[in-house]
């Protein structure tokens, strides 16, 4: 008991601590959930990602506009389609005061291929590393990758003394209980603008700017302190009461009540994350159905009448309060490869819907499970139980099954054999490019190369694999945009997936407070300035 | 002889019940004649909500997106079709309140149900065999009573689930509910059954029964129960009112039932997203109905603890 009054007291002074320099320059903002690990290959997500990468740097970096900037490399050339020469930029220390050199480039990299490493499909981009000297490297690819540096944004680039002496040597990730609060996963030594000073993990981050840093940056602030606030409610309350700077996402229906109050605004955009259905096309019998023997979604005219069932305007003007923007692609207009021409819906047609079913041989429709998240995308739930009103209108008796993240992620991805029938799944391209999403959702799912590794309902047609690989190699834009259109247009005709729309990053920001808000979400301290 | 010995049945049920000093006390209590009609009325109205709510609001097909966030029938917006106005999928509030109050009462009731004959069977066994059988229940009951309810719910709760397997969670949300506010709730009813049947067990009726030769099961069952049953009915009564309240705080939580088949906890816990956006009426209305409902059964079971105690004759 006294030892926890202690504790309470430590932790008032801490606080009265914190508050009085809290004036200072000291930014304060909340998300919905922590970052799940500080090991900066152990868990592909971009909230972890973006959040370590303020601590860890890779040899490239986005700016606030989401261009390509070069950040541990100084430059680099293309020797041969599968042959990159990096020069390294001299003079950046870790943290700890470790100098920088190629032997942390190439140590990271191969960090990223181990057993508890969730990077390995961009390590897989690299077949080897060559050390020109201290400062120069030169990268081989197995295949022609002109989207390289744009993945090796999200390869961050770690000390290997500090690896070693800790025995940090292999990848920690969050998802196992063997690696998990092991030295990495809990200590951070990178070359970012910021230091981890202490952290509680699913309580509070505190993060000091350190000591010096390689580049001149917009950003004024000082300290850091990140706590995670799952209620949505809780957090809007929090930026209003002025216990923050910031804090993400911040539900639509709230965005009045921001405007309304004093010294905060709602700070929104649209995000780069497109939102789709898909359906198992894979399996001769659905998982999930009333229908025994065969699988409805193997019949292109099923998928069209659940395309056409949709009413993507309702759902925009009611679920997401007109901060969506329906979408007829897989990708956003923010990211290479998006072409406007081919971006219009399906139309809304529960007639035409009606009729292709019964063509297809479900004139009373049939029943189905959808899986669907509940605390990952903008509204998630809410989407899904619309979209389940809107198909029992045309007769197809869909039953959601809304779960929290984690319980979704493990039940319906590869690891668990794609257990689902429908599913809602969001997508952001890493990379920004069009590949990503070819590569990850639409191509044939093969397991030695990983290509759609998140194509959750196997769609798969063998042309649009060939002009994947093409439009991979492919370096004229002109031609490489052809080639990503034909991809899909094809995908579009035979409606692999049913695209819902962009989703809006919702931010609430405090007045006088200056961010940058990345198409991507990701919160990026280099362009924080506090008054 | 037998025709004699049986009492004269001069007025039937009904006049007999109006005779009654219960009756007359009820009459007497304008409070608890309207807390009786209110009670009434919801749970007629829940008990044919098909035929009562104006619309069916669980099926998807009549449902229109476009007709969500509706506010009530008299605001400015408002549709008259939709009196109370409608949630974020178009639902009519009115009506998923009406089915809402159908789950949180199926509930309430079956819970206390199980938790009536769990404790009284206990509460028997404990007062009448006494020794090593009395101390082990009642420790049980002081351990448990020294946990809050909603706690000990909880716990149940989540060991049901985790044995479950996960696809049959919905389908069984209901039974477990049911199951956790039950056995949360047994020690009232044990320990005021006990201490009747310690006081039952010295009279003469009972030791006449056991001089027959009785069999103890049947001497509890035949001569101390009926004798007992008394008080439980009050407590009964009150328990109601907190198992309803238990089972929608649990909704609210997100562990009760679930959004398929809401309780009025969920419908509350759904509309709490819409509070602060404006949409006051998702979340206000299931409220109001789970406040009257249990502020009248409270007053019900108030009125008859006081009416069936004798010293406050």
């Amino acid at each position: 008991m006294t030892w926890q009054l202690g504790r309470l007291a430590a932790a008032a002074v801490l606080a009265l601590g914190v508050s009085a320099t809290a004036s200072a320059q000291t930014f304060r903002y909340a998300f919905q959930g922590d970052a799940q690990s500080l090991d900066p290959h152990g868990l592909n997500e971009t909230f972890t990602l973006g959040f370590l990468g303020n601590v860890y740097e890779g040899l490239a970096a986005y700016d606030a506009d989401l261009n390509l900037i070069p950040a541990l490399a100084e430059s680099w050339e293309v020797l041969s389609p599968t042959k990159w020469r990096f020069k390294l930029r001299r003079g950046v220390k870790f943290h700890n005061g470790n100098p920088f050199t190629a032997d942390d480039v190439i140590f990271s990299w191969k960090r990223t291929l181990t057993e508890g490493s969730d990077q390995k499909v961009r390590g897989g981009l690299i077949s080897d590393i060559t050390k020109i000297d201290d400062y120069t490297i030169e990268v081989e690819t197995p295949s022609p990758t002109p989207t390289l540096v744009r993945e090796l944004v999200w390869l961050y680039i770690m000390d290997e003394e500090w690896a070693v002496a800790n025995g940090a040597t292999e990848a920690e990730s969050p998802k196992s209980a063997e690696t998990s609060g092991k030295f990495a996963s809990l200590n951070a030594n990178g070359t970012g603008p910021f230091v981890i000073e202490s952290r509680e993990p699913d309580v509070k981050t505190v993060f000091k700017r350190a000591p010096s840093y390689w580049k001149e940056i917009r950003s004024n602030v000082q300290e850091v302190v990140f706590t995670p606030v799952s209620q949505d409610a809780t957090r809007v309350a929090a930026l209003i009461s002025g216990e923050l700077d910031l804090a993400y996402p911040i539900p639509v229906q709230d965005w009045d009540r921001l405007e309304a109050a004093d010294g905060v605004s709602p700070l929104t955009g649209p995000e780069a994350r497109t939102i789709f259905l898909g359906m198992d096309q894979a399996r001769d019998e659905l998982l999930y159905s009333d229908i025994k023997g065969k699988n409805p979604f193997k019949d292109v005219r099923v998928r069209r009448a659940f395309a056409h069932a949709i009413d993507l305007e309702a759902i925009r003007k009611k679920v997401m309060r007109g901060a969506s923007t329906p979408t007829g692609l897989m990708v956003a207009p923010q990211v290479n490869g998006f072409n406007p021409e081919l971006n219009t819906p399906y139309a809304y047609d529960p007639e035409l819907a009606k009729k292709l079913l019964a063509e297809a041989g479900y004139p009373d429709g049939f029943e189905v499970t959808m899986d669907c998240p509940n605390n990952r995308y903008v509204n998630d739930e809410r989407i899904c139980q619309a979209v389940a009103a809107m198909l029992a209108k045309v007769g197809i008796e869909v039953d959601v099954l809304a779960q929290p993240k984690s319980k979704y992620f493990a039940k319906v991805l590869a690891q668990n054999d794609y257990d689902t029938s429908f599913y809602l799944l969001g997508w952001t391209p890493g990379s920004m490019d069009a590949h990503n999403v070819l590569q990850n959702l639409l191509s044939c799912r093969n397991k030695e190369t990983r290509a759609g590794l998140f194509n959750l309902g196997g769609y798969c047609n063998p042309r649009v694999d060939e002009l994947t690989a093409q439009i991979a190699a492919e370096t004229d834009p002109d031609r490489r945009q052809a080639l990503i259109d034909e991809a899909f247009a094809i995908h579009k005709e035979e409606v692999g997936h049913i695209p819902l729309h962009q989703q809006p990053l919702s931010w609430g920001v405090r007045d006088g407070v200056t961010v940058a808000q990345r198409a991507d979400n990701v919160l990026d301290f280099r362009n924080v300035v506090l008054p | 002889m037998a025709e004699q010995l049986r009492r004269p049945w001069p007025r039937g049920m009904i006049g007999r019940l109006l005779d009654s000093d219960l009756f007359y006390s009820f009459s007497r209590s304008p409070v608890t004649v309207l807390a009786a009609l209110v009670t009434a009325v919801m749970m007629g109205a829940a008990a044919f909500a098909p035929w009562v709510a104006p619309h069916t609001p669980f099926d998807l097909a009549t449902l229109d997106l476009l007709d969500a966030f509706l506010p009530p029938a008299w605001m400015p917006d408002g549709d008259p079709r939709y009196l109370l106005g409608t949630d974020d999928q178009g639902r009519d509030v009115l009506s998923t309140i009406i089915y809402g109050a159908r789950v949180s009462l199926l509930v309430g009731f079956a819970a206390v149900f199980l938790a009536m004959f769990l404790g009284v069977a206990l509460g028997l066994v404990s007062g009448y065999m006494g020794g090593m059988v009395d101390a082990v229940i009642m420790r049980i009951a002081d351990v448990q009573l020294s946990f809050p309810t909603i706690l000990i719910a909880l716990l149940i709760d989540g060991v049901a689930r985790g044995l479950l397997p996960r696809d049959m969670h919905e389908e069984m949300a209901i039974y477990v509910l049911i199951f956790a506010i039950g056995i949360s709730g047994w020690v009232q009813y044990a320990r005021t059954v006990r201490g009747s049947t310690l006081v039952e067990k010295r009279k003469e009726y009972v030791q006449a029964a056991q001089v027959i030769g009785i069999r103890p099961w049947l001497i509890m069952l035949r001569h101390v129960l009926p004798n007992v049953m008394g008080p439980v009915l009050v407590i009964g009564t009150i328990h109601l009112a907190i198992a309803i309240i238990t089972e929608a705080t649990l909704s609210f939580l997100g562990v009760g039932v679930p959004a398929t088949q809401p309780s009025l906890g969920t419908l509350i816990r759904i509309g709490n997203d819409f509070l602060f956006s404006g949409e006051w009426w998702i979340t206000i209305f299931p409220g109001a109905a789970l406040a009257i409902l249990v502020l009248s059964v409270n007053l019900l079971g108030d009125w008859l603890r006081d009416a069936l105690n004798p010293k406050l004759r």
